[in-house]
């Protein structure tokens, strides 16, 4: 953010694009909101679950009587207890027509199948005695084999993790565009085959999971509040899995603490709490611990990339050839086998080339489920063409940046689509480049580099580059139709004009952090001409917002905003009718600006919007035949994806001896469109980078040979602070999107997708001279020393085990 | 993160508290500063009948002097630790290890008490006691007795202290003119060391006279690299120093975790005690 750019902005007189605190801040952060886990009712029962201690087992024998025993415990089911009353989780998303598709069960009925699996559930009249009569349940395992490498697992006598399914493998689902691999390996001078691992995160929302149910048993309705990014898709979910009619169910996302696609899930316990309630006739909460959250919320990443590009000997990208294995662990939640998909258009990335084949096979292990986690498919597609465009350039002793250069899609070709299928509406990634080599002080670190290495110094210093474009918006209704989604991607805003002249924005998105609540009201307040202050904009209640499709994907703003938008023009609109009316002139002659319509030629006759809603809601001397509101919604469902980009430089300091990486500078330029809040775009940027470096330097969910997560708590799971992090200089460009009236990109994502590749490239540059060519994620201090050693004796770097 | 159910008492005096920990024995957990007794709680990882909660008993906290020796209350917050002139003049070591733990909230909470009796050998603060040469004064039904920090941490969260003992103070030989250095390696700032090397070097006619040198994490225990003190004796340049912190992993038994394999520690120990006993002797 610019000083220019907010002065500009406030001259301008504009909402859109100033700095505005947010409002949602002052009761988040002292403690005024509630939080699912606040909610208090009479008569709250508390809901515990006992979870499989194995990867893999057959359930011989759940006694939960011994539990019914324990000072408070009201009630115990098993599995097969609600196996009438719960249907099985859902997947939204089945990507191909013969995706295999497993029961899943909200408690396991026969057999576990990952550590964590719930097996039944004790409600008590308080969370201590609910926890303590866990203990006295009674289960027999018999114990099968886990299914933990996902090569291992598609050879043809591996153990099943689904044996009536006969195969570990989900799914197969191929992309090829343009000419074949084959002929342009042909005549290609180098060809590189790399492969990387995508290792398996552990999304981490301040706020656990948590839910609360409230039964009206006399009619039959229910109140499911949840702590969830997705309580329009929940209610229809909810409805189907436990049988309860979709108009007796209200969902409720209070005050959400994060989620970064953890709480785009449909989960066992949120359909448990409402089973039970139901059962019971009595409210039940359930509020998960922070290391039973690790084996039971769903996981990110978890893939193996087999990447082949071939390349003229200047360094002209020919084609790009993808094998993928993705983990879907046990079960296919509710967009699992659609994450790495939303990746495979993302592979050839900013870059022109003549054939791309991409091949994804989703595979069952015995771990927890994955899904989408902050950047869903396109951080693991970006890192992969990141990692190995710098591998081009060191076998062609190009510089990485030129490397890119030489086959990004110029500024001048917009829109162009993609060979993967995409039409990039607007770019310029020669613009974001030279902005971010200048920031980052490039050829000076250069020298230094050069100067380290001739020098011999043990700590060497490595410069990552990352040129990332990615797809937001999601999404355009026929795409998702396309690619087998069970649902839309629309978004829906309404606009009330209250009497007084103030105004309720209604969104059908649902904010968990992102200021959803500043940014509606700067955009309404701008198309309205009334003061942000007299904005409020009400969201996450499936009775008060009906109508939406949630948040996820850097979607709010480019669906959601832009619906905002929409409504409140169409607000205009009707105003302008009654204004033109009050004012016995014709609406083309009437002018609106600042919130005030008047005649054109004579100032002095005007109307203020706030006049023209009272004089609306009295309706005393409206139009003839005019519909008595100003009230307005709209539906919007977008015609494209946007597609953010950017240039991402990163500049690391590896002591060879120790093996630890010290991020020196990080510098990123981004284009994320139009900005409404520039502040809050920063926020975005910071907390996304931060994500992206934890992925490459210290974040994994690691399981032993059995299957269990060792990784279990934030001791073992590092989570950085930022303490750990740099500085991050940030900047933008700014060419606004095409494809929505607010020119908006989405930022949301951003961070995340760019800089785990410019982390990992830094550290490979800096090892380089000692021959080393990749280092594992996370690039520990061991697995840093460890790549230098090996590359010193010779010998390759210690094989790991393919997750 | 619901601890098992337990009693809990107050004990607002020394002898109270001790004769409630001779009453119940084994089954009795102190509680000081919490930090390390309310996660294992939590994780339903310890399972003690009695929380004895020793914070309201007076006179443990603080620094004074008692001739040439620092006399810390086993209740002194790592916070005040860090900030006490006392500390910092006599025993910068531990100051500076102290600076090292965790975070903030934990410094505000945590004791150096604490710390040492639940001697954990991946925290900081048992390998400084070790090279501090600090005694540890405990208090029983029989009365008080001093044990030597060499001989107080006996295994994996095991010291010399019996189950109706409570540590009491901690007493720190002054040292004035010796150089120090406590170099942590972790992989974030709020984790654990993965290894720590808590370096005091003494110089005279420009070498290194004596050095003393204590490993965090190096095996179950505490443990000083006394080969490498001994082989820093009368060392004169960096390359003598480098020579001696080969042998800084002798004799250690580091363990295999998730972040590093023991090979590894192996290598981190002889290289950090180069880098503290180079620090340190540049500090003198």
């Amino acid at each position: 953010m610019t000083d220019q750019a907010v002065h500009a902005a406030e001259e301008a007189g504009g909402e859109v694009g100033r700095a505005r605190l947010r409002k949602e801040d002052a009761r988040l952060i002292t403690g005024q909101t509630n939080w699912t886990d606040n909610i208090s009712v009479t008569g709250l029962l508390h809901l515990a679950f006992l979870r499989s201690p194995m990867a893999h087992a057959r359930i011989e024998r759940v006694d939960v009587s011994p539990a019914l025993e324990r000072p408070g415990v009201v009630a115990a089911f098993t599995g097969r207890d609600l196996a009438d009353a719960l249907g099985p989780l859902p997947c939204a998303w089945p990507v191909t027509e013969d995706m295999v598709l497993p029961d899943h069960p909200p408690l396991a009925v026969d057999e576990v199948r990952h550590a964590g699996d719930p097996v039944a559930v004790v409600v008590a009249r308080d969370r201590y005695a609910a926890a303590d009569a866990l203990e006295a349940i009674e289960v027999d395992y018999e114990p099968l084999p886990p299914v933990l490498d996902l090569e291992a697992a598609l050879a043809e006598d591996a153990p099943l993790v689904h044996a009536d399914k006969g195969t570990n493998r989900a799914y197969d689902w191929p992309l090829k565009a343009g000419e074949d691999f084959a002929a342009v390996r042909e005549r290609a001078d180098v060809v590189l085959e790399r492969r990387y691992v995508q290792q398996r995160l552990i999304p981490n929302a301040m706020e656990p999971r948590a839910v609360v149910v409230t039964p009206l048993a006399a009619s039959g309705e229910y109140t499911v509040y949840s702590a969830t990014q997705i309580p329009h898709i929940l209610r229809i979910m909810l409805s189907v899995v436990c049988g309860v009619p979709e108009q007796k169910l209200r969902v409720v996302a209070p005050d959400v603490g994060g989620g970064f696609g953890s709480k785009l899930q449909v989960y066992g316990e949120e359909a448990v709490a409402l089973a039970v309630a139901r059962r019971l006739g009595r409210p039940v909460k359930w509020t998960e611990s922070r290391s039973e959250g690790y084996l039971a919320t769903h996981h990110g990443r978890g893939m193996i990339q087999d990447v082949r590009i071939a390349a003229t000997r200047e360094g002209r990208l020919l084609g790009l050839k993808v094998d993928l294995l993705a983990d879907m662990g046990a079960y296919l939640m509710l967009v699992t086998p659609g994450i790495p998909i939303l990746g495979a258009f993302m592979y050839p990335a900013i870059y022109k080339m003549d054939s791309y084949e991409f091949a994804c096979t989703g595979v069952f292990t015995t771990r927890t489920p994955t899904d989408a986690y902050r950047g869903a498919g396109r951080p693991e597609a970006t890192f992969a063409i990141e990692r190995i465009m710098d591998e081009l350039a060191a076998e062609l002793g190009l510089d990485p940046v030129e490397v890119r250069r030489r086959n990004w899609i110029r500024h001048e070709e917009f829109p162009y689509t993609s060979i993967a299928g995409l039409t990039y509406d607007s770019g310029n990634y020669e613009a974001a480049t030279d902005k971010a080599l200048a920031l980052f002080g490039y050829d000076a670190l250069r020298a230094e580099q050069r100067e380290r290495n001739e020098r011999g110094d043990a700590v060497r210093l490595g410069i990552g580059v990352s040129t990332y474009t990615e797809m937001c918006g999601l999404a355009p209704s026929r795409v998702l139709r396309d690619l087998r989604y069970s649902a839309g991607g629309w978004e829906a805003a309404s606009i009330r004009m209250l009497p007084t002249g103030k105004v309720e924005v209604v969104t059908g998105t649902s904010p968990h952090g992102q200021g959803h609540v500043t940014c509606w009201s700067q955009i309404a307040a701008d198309v309205l001409g009334v003061p942000f202050e007299d904005v409020e904009v009400v969201h996450g209640d499936t009775l008060v917002a009906p109508q939406g499709m949630d948040t996820y994907g850097s979607r709010s703003l480019v669906v959601g905003g832009a619906a905002v938008h929409r409504a409140a023009e169409k607000v205009v609109d009707r105003a302008r009718k009654v204004a033109a009316h009050l004012l016995e002139a014709s609406e083309d002659d009437l002018e609106f600006k600042g919130g005030v319509f008047s005649v054109k030629g004579s100032p002095e006759a005007r109307r203020t919007i706030q006049e023209v809603a009272f004089e609306t809601f009295t309706s005393h001397d409206v139009p003839d035949g005019m519909e008595p509101t100003l009230n307005a919604g709209h539906v919007l469902d977008p015609e494209n994806f946007s597609y953010p980009h950017g240039t991402h430089l990163c500049a690391v300091e590896v002591d060879t001896e120790t093996g630890q990486t010290r991020i020196r500078s990080y510098v990123c330029v981004d284009d994320v469109g139009r900005v409404i809040n520039p502040m809050i775009v920063e926020g975005q940027v910071h907390g996304g980078l931060a994500q992206g470096i934890a992925q490459a330097l210290f974040e994994e969910a690691v399981y032993d040979a059995e299957g269990n997560l060792v990784s279990g708590t934030m001791a073992d799971y590092l989570v950085p602070s930022a303490a750990d992090l740099p500085e991050f200089t940030t900047d933008r460009t700014e060419t606004p999107a095409t494809s929505n009236p607010l020119g908006a990109k989405g930022v949301g994502e951003a961070g995340t997708i760019a800089s785990t590749p410019a982390v990992v490239n830094a550290i490979v540059d800096a090892l380089r001279p000692f021959g080393v060519t990749d280092v594992r994620m996370p690039c520990t201090p061991e697995r840093v020393w460890e790549a230098v050693r090996a590359a010193g004796s010779g010998r390759p770097a210690q094989k790991e085990a393919a997750q | 993160m619901i601890p098992p159910a337990f009693d809990y008492v107050r004990p607002d005096t020394l002898e109270e508290a001790v004769r409630v920990l001779a009453e119940a024995g084994e089954e009795a957990k102190v509680l000081a500063g919490g930090q390390s007794l309310l996660p294992l709680l939590r994780l339903r990882l310890a399972f003690p009948e009695l929380v004895v909660d020793v914070g309201r008993i007076p006179g443990l906290r603080g620094v004074r002097e008692d001739g040439d020796t620092l006399v810390i209350g086993a209740l002194t917050t790592h916070h005040d630790v860090v900030h006490d002139p006392l500390v910092r003049r006599y025993a910068g070591l531990l100051a500076q290890a102290t600076e090292t733990v965790a975070d903030p909230a934990v410094r505000h909470r945590g004791t150096l008490g604490g710390s040492l009796a639940h001697a954990d050998p991946a925290g900081d603060l048992p390998a400084v006691a070790l090279a501090l040469d600090a005694e540890l004064v405990a208090v029983g039904p029989g009365g008080r007795r001093s044990v030597p920090a060499g001989e107080f941490f006996a295994d994996y969260l095991q010291t010399a202290l019996a189950p109706d003992e409570l540590l009491v103070e901690v007493r720190v030989p002054e040292r004035e003119g010796w150089g120090f250095r406590y170099e942590k390696f972790h992989r974030v700032s709020q984790s654990w060391a993965m290894v720590g090397v808590a370096a005091l070097v003494r110089r005279a006619d420009g070498r290194i006279a004596e050095a003393r040198i204590g490993l965090t994490n190096m095996g179950p225990t505490p443990l000083r690299a006394t080969a490498a003190e001994q082989a820093l004796a009368g060392a004169a340049d960096p390359g003598a120093v480098a020579r001696a912190a080969g042998s800084a992993a002798e004799g250690t038994r580091p363990s295999r975790d998730a972040s590093a394999s023991p090979e590894y520690r192996a290598h981190l120990a002889r290289v950090l005690t180069e880098r503290a006993v180079l620090a340190a002797a540049g500090t003198g």
